[in-house]
């Protein structure tokens, strides 16, 4: 029990300080020249505008990918260019709806989208769950600009008690 | 040569009943060509995009949406203008179509969607029009361009070669049951069969 508070203790410390670190050591390397804040300019010179990238292509394969900690929203597997979400109407729920899912075979939004705040379920989506894009987006063929280390939880565990055995 | 003239010129003039029916024929036929020529070119020139956005309501409203759109710019180059869409080649329903455009000129002249907001107002029973006309013609203006028996279902996205090879294939809908608002924004569809 101890070992493992000291565990988390040490692993909580490092998130909260490594990007104190990490901004150190950017300040005594290159004060001079370079940025090295990733950003869409790639290390341009402010004076001088840089060529832009090419747009790179949303992935359209149509195939779900898996969520990365169970709350997340799921991602769109295909274009969704000139699909409008106004006031007037709501293309993504032309397909995902309960009414649409069996001529359209798409998943249906899942029953917390009926839910409003205190809980209770409507008979269409809810309001503040109107807007798809605020949690659902498009993914896009690239690399990330920044590299992410983002470990999900059951790979946490899996390494826990990998750890605890060799103990 | 002057007296074969002077003869035919005799002849279609003589008012007997002989060689009338003749110069009936023959001037007729000339005359029809040069009517429906001229018919024709005025159809051609009413048949271009420029003549449709010559009025501010068609351009400022759904020529400004049809620029965002595949259909303005793509990979291809291939643009769709207004008469490609909304004008049928066929000659008879072309002439049909024409008929019913009379009341866009009237509808211009007395403002009934010169701004955008009347133009909002009006939207959805203009593009049910559309919709009533293209469900009639089964989508023969996207067939123009986009033939079914050349799709190639391999190179289509999932959800299109799915939809394509069953309701489509079937014949139980057709291209603008599933593909409204493909070139402009859509009015609001409540109660439009499908969503
Ligand atoms: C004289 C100005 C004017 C021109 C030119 C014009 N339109 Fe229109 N158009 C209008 C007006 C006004 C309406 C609305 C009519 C109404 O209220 O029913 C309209 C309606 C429409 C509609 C709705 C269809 C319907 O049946 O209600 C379509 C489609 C359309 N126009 C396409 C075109 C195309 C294509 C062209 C070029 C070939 C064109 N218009 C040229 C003024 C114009
Ligand atoms: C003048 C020819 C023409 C006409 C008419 C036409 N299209 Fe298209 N359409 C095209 C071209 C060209 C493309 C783009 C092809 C490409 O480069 O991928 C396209 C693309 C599309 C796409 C693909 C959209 C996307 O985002 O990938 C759809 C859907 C479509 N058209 C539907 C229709 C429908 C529905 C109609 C009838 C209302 C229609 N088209 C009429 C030429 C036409
Ligand atoms: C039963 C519904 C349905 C019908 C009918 C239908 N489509 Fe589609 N089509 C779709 C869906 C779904 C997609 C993919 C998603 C999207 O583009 O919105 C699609 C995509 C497309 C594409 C883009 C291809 C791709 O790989 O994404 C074109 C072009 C197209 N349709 C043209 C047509 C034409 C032309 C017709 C009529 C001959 C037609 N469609 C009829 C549902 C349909
Ligand atoms: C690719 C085909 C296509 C092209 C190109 C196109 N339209 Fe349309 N248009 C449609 C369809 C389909 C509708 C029916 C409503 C809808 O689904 O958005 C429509 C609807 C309309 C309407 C009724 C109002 C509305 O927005 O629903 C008008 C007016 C109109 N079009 C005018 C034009 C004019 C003017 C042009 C040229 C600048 C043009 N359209 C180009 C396919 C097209």
């Amino acid at each position: 029990m101890k070992n493992l508070n000291l565990a988390s203790i040490a692993g909580l410390m490092a998130i909260v300080l490594s990007p104190v670190f990490t901004s150190f050591t950017v300040t005594a390397a290159d004060k001079a020249e370079i940025n090295t804040v990733a950003t869409l300019r790639d290390h341009t010179k402010i004076n001088t505008q840089k060529e832009p990238n090419p747009i790179p292509k949303v992935v359209n394969k149509d195939i779900k990918k898996a969520r990365n900690y169970p709350m997340q929203p799921p991602v769109i597997p295909h274009t969704i260019r000139s699909y409008e979400v106004n006031r007037y109407n709501n293309k993504c729920m032309s397909c995902h709806s309960r009414q649409r899912t069996e001529k359209s075979q798409a998943p249906m939004v899942s029953v917390t989208h009926f839910m409003n705040r205190d809980g209770n379920f409507l008979a269409e989506i809810s309001p503040r769950r109107y807007f798809c894009n605020q949690c659902h987006v498009t993914q896009l063929d690239t690399k990330p600009l920044v590299e992410n280390t983002f470990t999900d939880m059951h790979s946490l565990m899996k390494q826990k008690t990998a750890n605890t055995k060799e103990h | 040569m002057k007296n074969i003239l002077i003869i035919g010129w005799k002849t279609l003039t003589k008012p007997s009943g002989y060689y009338s029916l003749g110069a009936l024929v023959i001037g007729g036929f000339i005359a029809g060509i040069i009517f429906w020529g001229g018919f024709n070119t005025a159809l051609e020139v009413t048949n271009t995009e420029a003549f449709c956005i010559s009025c501010h309501e068609m351009e400022n409203n759904v020529y400004e949406e049809l620029k965002t759109t595949i259909h303005f710019t793509n990979r291809s180059g291939v643009r769709a203008t207004c008469p490609d869409c909304h004008v049928p080649h066929n000659w008879t329903s072309k002439i049909a179509r024409k008929m019913q455009a009379s009341k866009e000129v009237w509808g211009a002249l007395f403002g009934t969607i010169n701004t955008r907001e009347k133009f909002l107002v009006h939207r959805k029973r203009l593009a049910q029009n559309e919709w009533n006309r293209l469900k009639a013609n089964d989508s023969l203006e996207c067939r123009n361009c986009h033939n079914f028996d050349y799709m190639d279902f391999t190179e289509q996205s999932e959800r299109a070669s799915y939809q394509h090879s069953t309701a489509l294939a079937s014949g139980e809908k057709t291209c603008i049951d599933c593909h409204k608002g493909i070139a402009h924004q859509l009015p609001d569809m409540k109660g439009v069969e499908g969503w």
